[in-house]
């Protein structure tokens, strides 16, 4: 009983999610619908006496394997969606009644075929329980299967090194180098490094530029990458705007103190408005 | 309950895997794809084992798992080489066998 109420729920998740997979446009999306399907798959491995895989299940597909496909995702840019343009003529309709093919013969087939009304169980099979018995069997039948395996992974982790792997062509300028660069050749009004963006006492982004002491924001402050994108934000809230009151006591200050006192006196008026 | 019920809904996840493979042009979604298959096929195994009473089904499914393990790594790792010389994830557009 429990187990029709877990499969009647669960599967319809997993079949929502393998065909959010196929139709959502963005490849983001798509994992996202994958990775229910593969919870909800082993919410059934559990139902159906197979702990240890329901387990591995989460662990390797949902925790590693999924986790892989969405860095990818991001290396090669979350917005990269499929363009809709039809290469072969006509596929996806043959795709269509391929895959219409495919379901009507295998469901027919298991439908159709003498199987046990009711399983058997495993309590025969694994009589100290599930971990211990797939143990056993992994240590003894399949040993070798299992070795190989092992030398598979190995194999597997060099080749994707391999593959990855780029050879740096230029040689990488070292700290002191760009110093010295920065020094001979930039402006001067750069050589201690550019205006580092955005630290104000509301903000603290990247995206908003930040204030000279005159006031106006500072270009060099932000990536050019974020300006070119658009997605660079105005500094303009976080300024202060002085209120007539500011104004006026900035006009007192001035005429009574020198030039220099500005700085302390700005310090003070902070401190009140806080 | 009748443990077909889970030989049909690994069918029809291992159908619509297929048609993902067949229809998206994203080589990352044909690729997930290509791993729901491969977890149809593990539901299969599942249930048989349960169905029959042995623990075989539930083994060669953990080998599947494995092996899908060290194929995303190496095919990840194909996308990720492919997308640095042509700044594409298509399909379409690895079609010279060469970078």
């Amino acid at each position: 009983m429990g187990e029709a109420a877990l499969f009647w729920i669960m599967a319809p998740i997993a079949v929502l999610g393998a065909l959010g997979l196929v139709f959502s446009r963005k490849a983001v999306h798509g994992a996202l619908c994958l990775a229910a399907t593969m919870v909800s798959l082993a919410l059934f491995y559990i139902a159906q006496e197979a702990p240890f895989l329901g387990v591995v299940q989460i662990v390797v597909y949902t925790g590693a394997i999924m986790m892989l496909f969405l860095f990818v995702i991001m290396l090669v840019g979350v917005d990269s969606s499929d363009s809709r343009v039809e290469t072969i003529r006509g596929q996806r309709v043959a795709a269509t009644l391929a895959i219409l093919g495919v379901v009507l013969l295998l469901s027919a087939v298991t439908i159709r075929a003498t199987l046990p009304e009711e399983p058997a169980g495993l309590a025969q099979a694994s009589p100290d329980g599930n971990v211990p018995a797939i143990a056993d069997l992994i240590f003894g039948t399949y040993f070798w299967a299992f070795e190989v395996v092992a030398a598979l992974l190995i194999t597997a982790a060099v080749g994707a090194m391999t593959l990855t792997h780029r050879e740096r062509i230029f040689h990488r300028p070292t700290q002191k180098e760009l110093s010295i660069k920065r020094f001979s050749e930039g402006p001067p009004e750069e050589a201690a490094g550019l205006p580092v963006p955005g630290v104000y006492a509301r903000h603290n982004a990247v995206d908003t530029p930040a204030l000279l002491p005159d006031g106006t924001p500072s270009e060099a402050s932000i990536n050019r990458v974020l300006v070119a994108r658009g997605a660079a934000r105005s500094s303009d809230e976080f300024r202060h705007h002085p209120t007539p009151a500011d104004v006026e006591a900035a006009a007192e200050g001035e005429t009574d103190e020198p030039a220099g006192q500005i700085g302390a006196d700005d310090d003070a008026r902070g401190g009140e408005r806080a | 309950m009748n443990p077909t019920n889970y030989l049909v809904l690994s069918v029809i996840l291992f159908a619509i895997g297929a048609s993902g493979v067949l229809i998206r042009r994203n080589a990352l979604v044909a690729f997930m794809s290509v791993e729901l298959m491969l977890n149809a096929a593990n539901l299969a195994f599942v249930t048989f084992a349960r169905m029959h009473g042995n623990l075989d089904g539930q083994i060669v499914a953990f080998f599947v798992m494995v092996v899908a393990a060290a194929e995303v790594v190496v095919g990840l790792a194909i996308i990720v080489t492919i997308f640095r010389t042509r700044r594409s994830a298509s399909v379409d557009d690895a079609s010279l066998l060469k970078l």
